[in-house]
Formats: C-alpha cells, sequence, structure tokens
C-alpha cells in the first residue's frame, strides 16, 4: 500500500477534516512536553472506538507504526512518534459517557481532561484524586498510559489505584475490555499491566475512573526553611513519625527564583527550600495535626510555618508548585527533568550528588520534588539552541539517575521512559531482566508498531524486537519545497 | 553506564535554517518563543483549542508555528496567516502560561510579517487604506461616519436590511445602536468634586465616544467625584490598538506618536483608559517604539502613566457611593483587562461597593465572549460558537444586567443578549457607579 493509498483510506474512514498529513500541519505533532521531536506521517482524530479500530487495522494492513496522543503534556517524548507513521489524537473523544455517583465511579472517554472530571463532580461533593501538576490540560488517556501521580498521590495512590476498568483496541484491532466496574477482576490484573504500559500494548478507549469524596477539611501549610538539608530532614521525621500528610512538595531556592520570577505565588526568594503540606479529613483532627507537623519543622529550623488563610491564597501557593516546571522559561530557554525516585532517607546525600553533577557540567539544576515519596525533579537548565548542551545534557541527566538507582531507587516515579529514559532502563535491569518485559510487550504487541522505540532499550540491539515493519519514505515533503533544511527528519 | 541516546532535535538534526520572517519588518522575539517549553498549560484556555482541538490553533501550537518559520522549517504562507487570524489574541493564554510568555506581541508581529508580504486585490487594500489610515486616526470622521449610522438607523431603513447582498446581510444584526449622544474631546476641562487630588487625561477612545458615549461621561463624572481634575485633550487619537491587531504596525506606531505628543505636555498624574483593549496596547507603547531612539524613553514614560479607570480607582481608594442601586448582575472579564493587564479583583470592588447590587458570578467570566476586537466580524461562525456558550453562562446567573469594561466586549454581549433572547442591560462599571453617585445626590 502507497503513502496516497493510506491517506486516501484514512479520509474514507474519518472524513478529509479527520485526517492531517500536509508537512506544516503534522509538524505540530513532532513535540510533547519533553525535548525529543519526530514528524507522523500522519494525524487522526477518531470520534468513535470503531474509527480508533479501523484505524488500527488500516495501520496493520499497510504495515506502518501508529501511536496515540492526548493533550502532547507529557515529560518522557511518550507521545514523539519516533518512527513516523500515524498519530491518532483523542482531542475529540473527548465526553464524559456516563457519572455514576452512587457507585462511586464514571465512564469517561480518553480525551477527557484529567480536572474536568473533577469538575463534572465537584458540586456533589466528589473528585477525581490523581493531580499531575498539568491536569489542567493533560487527559485521562494519557494518565492511565504513564500511571500518572501529582502530589495528592503522596496519601491517595496513582492513576492505577483510580482506574477500575479500561476498553482498550490492541495492537491488531481486537477490542476488549480489562478489568471492570468492580473493585476486584478475578484472574489476572491485565487492567493494572496495561496502566503505565505506555501504549506499547494498545491504545484506551474508554475507562472507568474511581471517584472520591472531596475531604471535609484541607489546610495547606508553607514552611520555609535556610537550607535543603533542613527541609529534607523535617520530610523524613514527618514521614517516620506516621502522619502521613495529603500532598508533601518541597522546591529548592532556584526552583524558587523561576517561579517568582515569572508570577509571584506567594514564596520568599532568599529561602534555601520550601515545603508546602496539605493536610485534610475530619476537622477535629485537624489541629493535632497541624501542630505536629509545625513541631516537626521547627525541630528542624523552620524559619516559618505559615497556614493559608484562605482558598484564594491556598490556590495561589499550589499554582506556583503545578507552574514550576513551565516557570522554568523565566530563568532558561530550555530544561530537561529527570524522574528519580529515592528512599526518603537519603535525600541529603542524593542532593549533594545532584549539586556535583551540576557543577561538572556547567548546567543550573533547580530541585521540585514530592518530596513526602522520594520523588525527585531535579530540572537542567540549558540551551537546546546549542548542540554541544544538548548532548552534555542528556550525560548529566543520565548521572542523576545513576545516583538514584546507587541509592537504592528508581529511574522513573511518574513521567514514564517514554524514548528519554529508554536507554536508561539498563541502569535499572539486567539483561534477563529487559527480555523478559520485552516477552510480555510481545505478547500483546508482536509486530511493534504500536508506539515503537518506546520503554525498552533499542541501543544494544538484543532486548528490541527489532524494526520488523518499514518506515515510509517521506514523499509527502517533495509537495514543499522545504529541501534546503538537510537532513530527512524521518531517516534518523 | 551512563546514556548514550542522541536526543532527536531539530539543531541536531541539521533540520534550522535561515530566518523567513522579512527583515526590515518587526519580527516575532525569537528569544522570547524559545521560552516556550511546550509543556501545554495554555491549551485548556484558548477558546480556539477548546473549540477545534488543532494544536495549529493553540497557543503553544502558534508559537511553534512562529518559531518554525523563525528557523526555516515553515513559510509565511497562507496556512500560517489563517492560524495566525484564527487567534482571538484574548491572551488567556498569557494568564495560563506558568513563564508568562508576552504571547500577544508574538501574534501581533506575526500578523504584521503577514500583511507586509501579502498581495491583496485592489478592493481589500484600498478598504484596508481607508479604515486604518483615513478613518481611525481621525476622530471627527469616526464621529462623522456614526452620525450617517445613526441617520440609517432612525430612518426606518434598517428593515430592508434583510435584502442586502449575503454577508452584509449577516454583519448587519451586529451593527450597535448608536443614540447620538457623543462624547468628543475638545480640551475640556471638568473640575474635581471637593479637594483636588489628582490631575488625570482622559483617553477617549475611537469606539467608545460614539458607541458609549454617556460610559465615557460616566468616567469623568466618578474620577471628579473622587478629587480628579479630568482633562481631554482633542490632539489625541485613536490607541493603534485595532491597527496592531490587524498587522499594520507601522500605522500603529505612527498614531503612537500622536498620541505621546498629546498628553506628555498636560503634566497628569495618570492618563485613564476606560476601554481594556486600548488600555493593553497604550501600556504597550514603549515595546511598539523600541527601535524609535526619538520617542522609546517618551513611549515608557507615557506608558507608565497609562490606567484602567478600575485599576486607577482601587489605586487611590475610591469613595463608596451611599445611594442604593438593587439589581442583579453578573460581570464580564474583558480578555485585555484581565488577561492583558492582570485587573480582575477590581472591577468588582467597585461594583460590590454599591449599597444594594447583587454580583453574580457567571461560569468562565473570564473566557473570551468571541468579540476580540473585529474578530466577531472575520470570523462570524467561530465566534458566534462562542459567545453562543458565553450566554448560556449569563442566563443561569438570572442576571438582569451584564457589566464589562471594553466597548467590543459591550457591543458581543448586546449581539449575545438579542441572540440568545435574554432580556439584559449592558452597563460598563463606571456606568453603574456614576449613576449611584447621582442617585445619592439627587436623593
Amino acid at each position: 500500500m502507497d503513502i496516497s493509498q493510506i491517506l486516501l483510506e484514512l479520509q474514507a474512514l474519518l472524513s478529509p477534516r479527520g485526517v492531517l498529513h500536509r508537512p506544516e500541519d503534522v509538524l505540530l505533532y513532532e513535540y510533547d512536553g519533553a525535548l525529543d521531536r519526530a514528524k507522523p506521517d500522519f494525524v487522526v482524530f477518531p470520534r468513535t472506538t470503531a474509527d480508533v479500530q479501523a484505524v488500527v487495522r488500516l495501520a496493520n494492513r499497510a504495515n506502518i507504526p501508529f501511536m496515540p496522543r492526548g493533550a502532547g503534556t507529557g515529560l518522557s517524548g511518550g507521545a514523539v512518534p519516533i518512527e513516523g507513521g500515524i498519530v491518532i489524537v483523542f482531542t475529540r473523544m473527548n465526553r464524559i459517557l456516563q457519572l455514576d455517583i452512587p457507585n462511586l465511579q464514571a465512564i469517561v472517554q480518553p480525551g477527557v481532561i484529567n480536572l474536568d472530571i473533577t469538575q463534572a463532580v465537584a458540586s456533589q461533593g466528589y473528585y477525581f484524586v490523581p493531580d499531575p501538576s498539568s491536569q489542567r490540560a493533560c487527559t485521562i488517556g494519557g494518565n492511565v498510559a504513564e500511571n500518572s501521580g501529582g502530589p495528592h498521590c503522596l496519601a491517595y495512590g496513582v492513576t492505577a489505584n483510580h482506574v477500575l476498568g479500561l476498553e482498550v483496541v490492541l495492537p491488531d484491532g481486537e477490542v476488549v475490555w480489562l478489568g471492570g466496574r468492580t473493585q476486584d477482576v478475578p484472574g489476572y490484573d491485565l487492567r493494572g499491566l496495561f496502566i503505565g504500559s505506555e501504549g506499547t500494548m494498545g491504545i484506551v478507549t474508554q475507562v472507568v475512573v474511581r471517584l472520591t469524596h472531596v475531604p471535609e477539611t484541607v489546610k495547606t501549610v508553607l514552611a520555609v526553611f535556610e537550607t535543603i538539608e533542613d527541609a529534607s530532614n523535617a520530610v523524613s521525621d514527618i514521614i517516620a513519625s506516621g502522619y502521613i500528610p495529603a500532598a508533601l512538595e518541597m522546591m529548592d531556592n532556584l526552583a524558587i527564583q523561576a517561579v517568582e520570577a515569572s508570577r509571584s505565588s506567594g514564596y520568599p526568594t532568599d529561602a534555601g527550600a520550601v515545603l508546602l503540606i496539605d493536610i485534610e479529613g475530619f476537622a477535629e483532627g485537624i489541629p493535632e495535626q497541624l501542630s505536629h507537623i509545625t513541631a516537626m519543622c521547627q525541630q528542624n529550623h523552620a524559619r516559618t510555618v505559615h497556614e493559608a488563610k484562605t482558598a484564594q491564597e491556598r490556590e495561589k501557593l499550589w499554582s506556583g508548585r503545578k507552574g514550576a516546571f513551565g516557570a522554568m522559561g523565566a530563568i532558561s530557554p530550555s530544561y530537561y527533568v529527570q524522574d528519580g525516585v529515592i528512599p526518603r532517607t537519603r535525600l541529603p546525600e542524593v542532593l549533594r550528588k545532584i549539586a556535583a553533577v551540576s557543577q561538572k557540567y556547567g548546567f543550573r539544576i533547580a530541585n521540585v520534588f514530592h518530596a513526602g515519596d522520594g520523588n525527585l525533579h531535579p530540572l537542567i537548565l540549558f540551551d537546546e539552541r546549542d548542540p554541544a548542551q544538548i548532548r552534555a545534557v542528556v550525560k548529566a541527566g543520565s548521572e542523576i539517575l545513576q545516583a538514584c538507582v546507587d541509592a537504592g531507587g528508581s529511574i522513573s516515579g511518574e513521567h514514564g521512559i517514554g524514548v528519554e529514559k529508554r536507554e536508561d532502563m539498563a541502569l535499572l535491569f539486567g539483561p534477563e531482566d529487559l527480555i523478559a518485559q520485552r516477552q510480555v510487550k510481545e505478547a500483546f504487541n508482536p509486530t511493534g508498531l504500536c508506539n515503537p522505540a518506546k520503554v525498552l532499550p533499542i541501543a544494544k540491539a538484543c532486548y528490541e524486537v527489532g524494526a520488523r515493519h518499514r518506515r515510509l519514505p517521506n514523499i509527502l515533503k517533495e509537495e514543499h519545497d522545504l529541501s534546503h533544511l538537510g537532513d530527512d527528519p524521518h531517516g534518523s | 553506564m551512563i546514556s548514550e541516546r542522541e536526543i532527536m532535535m531539530p539543531v541536531l538534526k541539521g533540520e534550522i535554517g535561515q530566518s523567513n520572517f522579512l527583515a526590515g519588518v518587526d519580527r516575532p522575539d525569537y528569544d522570547e518563543m524559545t521560552r516556550c517549553t511546550h509543556c501545554g498549560m495554555c491549551l485548556q484556555f484558548c477558546p480556539t483549542y477548546r473549540v477545534l482541538g488543532l494544536e495549529a490553533d493553540s497557543p503553544r501550537g502558534r508559537i511553534y508555528q512562529m518559531r518554525a518559520v523563525a528557523e526555516g522549517r515553515a513559510l509565511v504562507d497562507e496556512d500560517f496567516a489563517e492560524h495566525m487570524y484564527v487567534c482571538l489574541a484574548c491572551r488567556a493564554c498569557e494568564t495560563a502560561c506558568p513563564a508568562h510568555l508576552h504571547y500577544g506581541s508574538l501574534v501581533e508581529a506575526a500578523r504584521g510579517q503577514i500583511e507586509a508580504r501579502r498581495s491583496q486585490p485592489w478592493g481589500e487594500r484600498l478598504l484596508r487604506f481607508l479604515i486604518f489610515a483615513q478613518l481611525f486616526p481621525y476622530p471627527a470622521r469616526i464621529r462623522l461616519l456614526a452620525g450617517l449610522m445613526r441617520l440609517y438607523q432612525i430612518s426606518g431603513l434598517r428593515a430592508f436590511a434583510r435584502f442586502l447582498p449575503g454577508r452584509l446581510a449577516r454583519l448587519e444584526p451586529m451593527m450597535p445602536t448608536l443614540k447620538g449622544d457623543f462624547f468628543p474631546a475638545r480640551d475640556q476641562v471638568y473640575p474635581a468634586r471637593g479637594v483636588k487630588q489628582y490631575r488625570v487625561a482622559l483617553f477617549n477612545g475611537c469606539i467608545m465616544p460614539v458607541a458609549f458615549g454617556p460610559s465615557n461621561a460616566a468616567t469623568v463624572k466618578v474620577l471628579t467625584e473622587n478629587g480628579c481634575e479630568v482633562v481631554v485633550p482633542s490632539a489625541q487619537t485613536c490607541c493603534g490598538a485595532i491597527d496592531l491587531h490587524a498587522g499594520e504596525r507601522d500605522l500603529g506606531r505612527e498614531v503612537a506618536r500622536r498620541n505621546i505628543q498629546a498628553f506628555e505636555r498636560l503634566n497628569v498624574d495618570a492618563v485613564i483608559i476606560n476601554a481594556a483593549g486600548c488600555g493593553v496596547a497604550l501600556k504597550e507603547y514603549g515595546d511598539l517604539l523600541h527601535e524609535d531612539p526619538a520617542f522609546v524613553a517618551r513611549a515608557q514614560a507615557f506608558a507608565a502613566k497609562v490606567k484602567d479607570v478600575n485599576e486607577f480607582l482601587a489605586n487611590i481608594g475610591f469613595r463608596a457611593p451611599t445611594a442604593a442601586l438593587p439589581m442583579r448582575v453578573t460581570y464580564q472579564d474583558p480578555c485585555h483587562l484581565v488577561h492583558g493587564q492582570n485587573i480582575r479583583l477590581q472591577p468588582r470592588q467597585l461594583l460590590q461597593s454599591i449599597p444594594g447590587l447583587e454580583l453574580v458570578e457567571m461560569a468562565g467570566a473570564d473566557r473570551c465572549c468571541g468579540s476580540a476586537g473585529i474578530y466577531n466580524i472575520t470570523q462570524t461562525d467561530l465566534s458566534m460558537e462562542i459567545l453562543d456558550e458565553k450566554m448560556e453562562h449569563v442566563r443561569r446567573t438570572g442576571a438582569t444586567a451584564i457589566v464589562s469594561a471594553n466597548p467590543g466586549c459591550m457591543l458581543q454581549m448586546q449581539i449575545g443578549c438579542r441572540r440568545a433572547g435574554i432580556d439584559a442591560q449592558v452597563y460598563h462599571v463606571v456606568d453603574l457607579l456614576a449613576k449611584a453617585y447621582n442617585l445619592e445626590q439627587s436623593n
């Protein structure tokens, strides 16, 4: 099947308005929230599960890659079509299909925005718990793919803990349900396996999400510290004492500078670090928790411990944290964010290693953490217009991940491996582990057409299934004379 | 073992070439574009992305298209132009952006680039020349045209509007109903009531004095009521926003220079504007003229004095009226006030200071109403789709009056009420405040 034939068939399936193919149009699907860029050959906008199924079957017949995309806010290049092919965008499958509040669940299409679920049930006192910082923009389909977390996952768990069932189009086009509408389904937990598989085992087309009652009382506390060590020790003490706050976030001085440079959120710019702490529950229990946590901070030399007085102030404090990544744009043209996880008690030591990496490579590194669960987000600041810096920043990132693994941690907490940390998987897993993981993937995705070149390393050829599919010749490019651009972007 | 994978980025793939933006015309600021980390936080705040769901019609996608042009990976062609003009320039994305990028200036410069290379048919060129160069810079001509429109409206000819050819027939109902109570600038000076504490100048605008003359009078009223002496210089002209939004940057600069000259010798504490769209343009004169050595410092000094009337009154600690206005109102944030100037609380403070007035918030009050300057004329279908959703939110408040602070939004609200069959009056914030002051004095 040649490329014009594929185009005609896609247009017949989805109408011409449901397909993009011109170079200037598909260019805008070469990025997500991370660094890697690669252009698709086609971008399609299905409206139904049947549409998705038809596109997947067509891709199989044509033997070209295909992959899903939500809002493109991911932080590991998961939505970037590394090998071209068809990108299936879910912006037109964005309806909440059913709200079933008595049974605490909702059925939604994958293109529904995370926060829209909460907004749909807020007036009745419910919400959808997972709250990635991009929750105003990211889609539930993407959350399922990445098993996304967020500040409040410390107390309530990640996406996998709030999704009961999934309708999935498997890589061969078959439509199946994994999990269901009950809490636990007998047999293998394929729902659990699928959540976090980063679009390499199929494409989600419906999600049954769990709804949770909004806590009676929420208090937000900002604790300001002179040094990041003091703040780290306070985190360890709080968790060790058995009082688990709903959220426990840390930002270091450079992160504070970036946030305050773009728009003030009320963090003191001369602080060594701040902790942002949410305490939730029944009103009766709040004062005790509050005084306990305040004492733990003061015991570790907190400069101030301030409780937000109004809902507006709470929102302002949180908006700084939630916009922290994007705010790096105020102090640097680009950032490369890591997502390492470490045991909380090793925090001061790993931070010293991060500082050493910063020294060695000459990059400023801002640190934003989900401190409560030891999930680090070092943001390495660089300039993506300088090729030498791009090469160096990857090495610096890898050294930080190595430090996390050495401390007994892991290379990703919630952003996924995607393409960005694909090769870093070898820091954590030996060849046998990787072969076993590959076999699991191949059980679902034997042709490798579904979101290729993600999650598992391919630098060492023996781990990967190998590109059995073909790559399209980039003939579409000839429609416009862009030949002065140099390398064929698809011929990587 | 350290990663050896090469990140796939355009610069490493050898894709970066020379800029396809014209030299000698304002280019969208490349450094500003590269500050966009494509995090996507703007997406759901963009009215056109919410309706169309296309990356190309999102703020992130538009910046990426500009960047692709600047890096020689795309051209300034019809497609580029379409996406830049589908944008409402509402700047909601600026509020959403964690890095606080100045998207508005980028899209205005991109439109300038489009216009600089567009070879328009002579008819359109003539029309643009008449509107931008011969009409808007001359308040007297606008009054003349408005007078003719009013003549048409009271003559009974409107009944025959349905016989107008195609597009005109659709646009005719959007024509504002003019009452003839114009507010020309004639170098008049209004003394402060009581002790004079400030001397301020009123920026009269071009649409406000003909379509909402009483609102300009009300602006003078609330200012004099709060210790201000108000002057209205006659040498002022249109602020240039209409030129800048349409990519006519040189014309924009020309009127900017005229306005700076009209105001700089008045020795005033502030230049007061009651139209949000003009406020943004005036406050950005420093950027607009940054390459004009004779004017850049004067432009910055002028811009620093510009204050929206809501902002100014809240700053000086205005006097709350004592007379009651028992009414239920809802407030529509003008994009160029809330997103363009970060003025959100002040108009609400002014309204809530009026005894008896109940302010009911509509859902999504800070979302664009689809007016967006001349957008409702150039992109009528999309504009009306956005407006109809807005009016549903208005209806749910049960308000009998819609309050805003920008002529475009106020006209759009009037159109919306007619379309949705909602019986509500449309006011500027200062209309109600002035009404309350007048009432207390007649009591």
